[in-house]
């Protein structure tokens, strides 16, 4: 007898292929699961199983964070002004990924409209951390990593503006990876940031991410003018060292504002990664530093545009009684939004009004010219640049929200990469304890390569996860 | 005080022809029943991505070649923030600081800057609904919204209401020849909008402009403009200041009513819209756009000028009426260029008769028309009577040479011993201005003729009749 | 900083009524971000272009070719209030 939960999505893919598995079984098995789950991992669980179909992903079914658009299935971004809506179409992403054989299976808990890192923000109660229920499983695609973690769904999508997949997987113990803006279709994604927002997949190991992946990437979709046809190709990891490998550590990302306990990991796995035959030096993204600043503009300030379609015309809450027009938008948004989406929305207009865009806006998008023309030059002499994927580990409910700044912190490595929209891949890399001292916790480890170089980087991701061997079995108890 | 001039500039709104919408695959609506033209891309449904329709931008550059604009490489769309229940995102895509099309010039009249940009959609007021007590309610349908829409800005170099008519005039004429729009005010598909500033003649201080808005007719915006001027010189005058304010003109009553004032104005919050890319306007594109030009209605008038002999304003006249223009040019083609002035001059007749319709769609075709310009030239039919033959073919259609036989229309001439007998009549009925054409005095003989048109109802040739006069009192 | 005015100018702007302990707070958390965020006011960006799109991608147009639309049920079914097959609203008029 299989122990089901203990296969990964692409050996379980592999053991329908062969016939020793049933993809309804697989299904009913996650669907019970999923159903039965006390972590507040998902929004919405399927009740029936889908027709069996045949693609390349063989019919193992997929958790979907909240945002993205499922035709007849709730999709509310986490948001209380999106409660119980059903679009009438389906995201691209979430379409492709049905007909390659990855069902719909439930949707995932996320911080309202993807602001957040800790799901805490979620208009529908926070998720916990399957390894420490006291604690967050990161953001915003929380639920996403809580549920693959936890062996509550087999794998998962989730998007990353500033860092949205790869911190929850970092603090969920899985593999997220971001991969190259445009790579995959945003049709259907509601938005949090337009020139940021990028779907990726969130999954137990680096080969399951790369079967994921393979199928989100390709010809480019019309109903999306930013997305492209994908150069080259993504293929299935198979590598084991890192000769020939070129690491760059960047100074900025690797040393100040993290815990000890990070560092400790992440200093053990560069030590590994030499061991692989890859060459380790430091390199130096100098305007790293201001990276945090120009993303807290310019994702506010899309995002505060983004927003304003939740007015309560067309779909979604209105306010009841509204004594007039300005009351019904003023009073629907109000009560719609949380206090981080009001907070973002505020900071976001603030930005772009009258006598304050250059000063804020404009000066955020040249920064983003600076920080993209920093890796540029870092590429010429590295493959990757390999840094911590969070500053800390997983913290405790509540520990963080009381300080907005705080909270932007946990985005400090991630947001460069999102800011210069080339693709990054979180790992597993071992444990460590939290500052006050306690139960061990995951800890990630953040590959950056160039644009569309998925493939390249889950190759070494692969070489560094074999080399790892990190255990994930306890989150999934 | 100084005497002062006004300065205007137009700024005007077409919907393009095009089969979908300008960021979405929906069929433009004609008509259709509410929000049956609508998709999650123009509902703004959470997750819908605008897509560029490159018919759209291919008549944008037709639009901006036409009108001698440079088009720019690069050109990119930012968003427009504003909340109104016909705004679907809470913002409009439109262009701001690179435009696809800038500078420019038409008759005279610089451009500022030609733009693509979405239509809102339709807001319809019900009044109070039965189901909310004692609330006012609108209705939102949004088959319109996501129109293409260009937009066209002059520099404000109109100088009168009148100026202002003609050239819009003109405008309208150009943007009918390219075929990108159906330029129909009353159906909004051509929407002007005017400012309007006053300054000391001989200055060049543009003073405090006001926006006239919406007007949909040639005729209001020239009454609207001259409305504004008059409100503002009365401002001036008496020692105030014009405050800056968007005006709307209500032609029943000829009054200006403030729409907004500048302490409520919005700030649109402009930013580069991130679900576009930049358009790269293409060699390839601009040379299609200037293949799909025909002749620009300037150059039309032009030519019926130097080639077919008409006056300046004769041929203004049918080359900014394209729909003239092109009746005219199928009516030549029966008669032949020869009769290109007598023709010019009976579409003026024609036009007297049906207005502002297109004569394409009138029950004169341009076969018969030729016919009775002909046979008006042969001295067939008298002026006066072809005109009542024209009432006919308005009314009803048909043949000319038809309708004289069935008439009794055509001319009585010489050949006919009728109008001899009848002159001789008009000659013994008024004796004293028989004897003073007798006598010399030609004035006099306004009275015969006059007698015997009455008595033919207009059919016998006037000069005709003048000899016969002589001939007869001569005798 | 953000003062009181700017505040609530702003929740104006961005149509968001806020209570008067959302004003007070609000004032506080957006001026203690704007102030790690100015850190950019402070770097030299002379002649350094701005960036919109990370993606070297133009020309991504749609033909003029129509697509279904949706049946007006499905385009009405998540309004919060309906009136003449049409999304009603409170009246910017009145």
């Amino acid at each position: 007898m299989m122990d089901l939960v203990e296969l990964t999505a692409a050996q379980a893919a592999a053991a329908i292929g062969r016939g020793d598995l049933a993809a309804r079984e697989l299904f009913d098995f996650y669907r019970d699961r999923a159903a039965a789950d006390e972590l507040n991992a998902f929004t919405w669980v399927a009740q029936e199983s889908p027709e069996a179909g045949d693609g390349p992903l063989g019919g193992v079914p997929l958790a979907v964070k909240d945002l993205f658009c499922t035709a007849g299935v709730p999709s509310q971004s986490g948001s209380r002004i999106l409660e119980g809506y059903r679009p009438p179409y389906t995201a691209t992403v979430v379409e492709r990924l049905a007909r390659a054989g990855a069902p719909l299976l439930a949707k995932t808990n996320q911080d309202e409209f993807a602001m957040g890192s800790s799901t805490e923000n979620s208009g529908f109660g926070p998720t916990l951390n399957p390894w420490d229920r006291t604690r967050v499983p990161g953001g915003s695609s929380g639920g996403s990593a809580a549920a693959v973690a936890a062996g509550l769904a087999p794998w998962a999508i989730g998007t990353d503006t500033g860092g949205s997949i790869r911190q929850p997987a970092a603090l969920c113990g899985i593999v997220g990876l971001k991969p190259t803006y445009g790579a995959v279709s945003r049709y259907g994604m509601i938005a949090f940031a337009s020139s940021l927002d990028q779907a990726g997949p969130l999954t137990r190991d680096v080969s399951d991410a790369a079967l994921l992946l393979m199928q989100m990437v390709g010809a480019r979709d019309p109903r999306d003018a930013t997305s492209l046809d994908y150069p080259g190709s993504v293929s299935l990891p198979a590598r084991t060292d890192l000769h020939g490998i070129r690491l760059g550590v960047p100074t900025e990302l690797s040393s100040d504002g993290i815990e000890p306990g990070v560092l400790g990991a992440f200093a053990a796995s560069l030590e590994l990664a030499r061991q692989l035959g890859a060459s380790v030096e430091t390199c130096q993204l100098p305007h790293a530093a201001h990276a945090l600043a120009a993303y807290y503009v310019l994702a506010p300030a899309e995002a505060s545009s983004n927003l304003a379609r939740f007015d309560g015309v067309r779909y979604g809450l209105r306010a009841q009684d509204a004594t007039d027009l300005l009351d019904m938008y003023t009073r629907t948004r109000h009560d719609g939004f949380g206090a981080e989406v009001k907070r973002r929305i505020m900071l976001g207009t603030y930005a772009l009004s009258s006598g304050y865009y250059e000063a804020y806006y404009g000066r955020a998008q040249r920064v983003r010219t600076l920080i993209a023309r920093d890796f540029a030059a870092t590429f010429e002499h590295f493959d990757f640049v390999v840094t911590p994927t969070a500053p800390g580990v997983a913290f405790e409910l509540g520990a963080k929200t009381a300080d907005p700044y705080a909270m932007y912190l946990n985005d400090i490595c991630t947001v460069p990469a999102s800011l210069a929209g080339i693709p990054a891949i979180s790992i597993p890399n071992g444990m460590a304890a939290p500052p006050g001292g306690g139960k061990s916790l995951p800890v990630g480890l953040q590959l950056i390569g160039p644009a569309f170089s998925e493939d390249r980087l889950l190759s070494a991701a692969f070489a560094l996860e074999q080399a790892l061997g990190f255990d994930g079995r306890a989150a999934r108890r | 005080m100084s005497e002062l001039e006004a300065v205007i500039g137009l700024e005007i709104h077409t919907q393009l022809k095009t089969r979908t919408k300008m960021f979405c695959g929906c069929e433009l609506s004609f008509g259709e029943p509410p929000n049956t033209r609508t998709c999650p891309v123009c509902l703004g449904l959470p997750g819908a991505l605008p897509v560029a329709n490159a018919r759209a931008i291919h008549f944008a550059l037709m639009i901006g070649l036409a009108l001698g604009c440079e088009v720019a490489p690069r050109s990119i769309f930012h968003r427009k923030n504003y909340f109104y229940p016909d705004l679907p995102k809470g913002y409009q895509i439109s262009q701001y600081d690179e435009p696809i099309c800038s500078g420019g010039e038409l008759a005279g009249v610089r451009l500022h800057r030609v733009h693509l940009e979405e239509d809102a959609a339709k807001l319809i007021h019900v009044g109070e609904s039965g189901r909310i007590h004692g609330s006012q309610r609108s209705v939102v349908d949004f088959n319109r919204g996501g129109t293409p829409l260009v937009e066209i800005v002059t520099e404000p170099e109109l100088r009168s209401p009148g100026h202002a008519r003609e050239w819009l005039t003109l405008l309208r004429a150009t943007l009918r020849s390219l075929g990108v729009s159906d330029v129909n005010m009353e159906e909004g598909s051509l929407r002007a909008d005017a400012n309007v500033s006053l300054r000391p003649v001989g200055t060049s201080v543009l003073g405090t402009k006001t926006e006239l808005k919406n007007m949909n007719s040639f005729r209001f915006i020239e009454r609207g403009i001259a409305a504004e001027i008059e409100r503002q010189r009365q401002i001036i005058e008496s020692g105030g200041a014009v405050e800056q304010e968007t005006l709307h003109f209500d032609p029943s009553s000829g009054r200006l009513s403030s729409l907004r004032s500048k302490e409520e104005a919005e700030d649109y919050r402009y930013f580069p819209e991130p679900d576009l890319i930049p358009i790269a306007t293409t060699d390839e594109m601009v040379s299609a756009a200037r293949a799909d030009i025909g002749e620009l209605p300037l150059d039309r008038a032009k030519r019926f000028e130097a080639d077919l002999g008409l006056n300046a304003d004769g041929a203004r006249n049918l080359a900014f009426r394209g729909e003239l223009g092109d009746y005219f040019e199928r009516v030549l083609g029966s008669t032949g260029a020869e009769h290109a002035v007598a023709v010019a001059n009976w579409i003026g007749q024609l036009v007297a008769r049906i207005g502002d319709a297109d004569p394409a769609d009138t029950n004169v075709t341009p076969q018969a028309f030729g016919a009775l310009v002909m046979l008006v030239g042969s001295r067939a039919v008298s002026g006066a009577a072809a005109r009542e033959v024209l009432d006919v073919l308005v009314a009803e259609g048909g043949d000319p040479q038809a309708i004289i036989d069935a008439r009794g229309l055509g001319s009585l001439s010489r050949k006919d011993g009728d109008l001899a007998t009848i002159v001789a009549r008009a000659i013994a009925a008024d004796p004293s201005a028989s004897e003073r054409v007798r006598a010399g005095n030609d004035k006099a003989i306004g009275a015969l003729v006059g007698a015997v048109m009455r008595e033919t109802r207009g059919r016998a040739d006037g000069a005709e009749v003048t000899r016969l006069i002589h001939e007869q009192l001569a005798t | 900083m953000i003062d009181r005015d700017t505040v609530l100018h702003v929740a104006r702007l961005a149509r968001l009524e806020l209570s008067e302990e959302e004003v007070a707070r609000l004032t506080i958390e957006l001026g203690a971000v704007l102030e790690h965020i100015e850190t950019i006011s402070r770097l030299d960006l002379e002649g350094v272009p701005p960036t919109s799109h990370v993606i070297d991608v133009t020309g991504a147009l749609r033909a003029d070719e129509p697509e279904p639309c949706l049946p007006r049920e499905r385009a009405l079914e998540s309004a919060p209030e309906v009136l003449d097959d049409g999304f009603a609203v409170p009246s910017p008029q009145a």
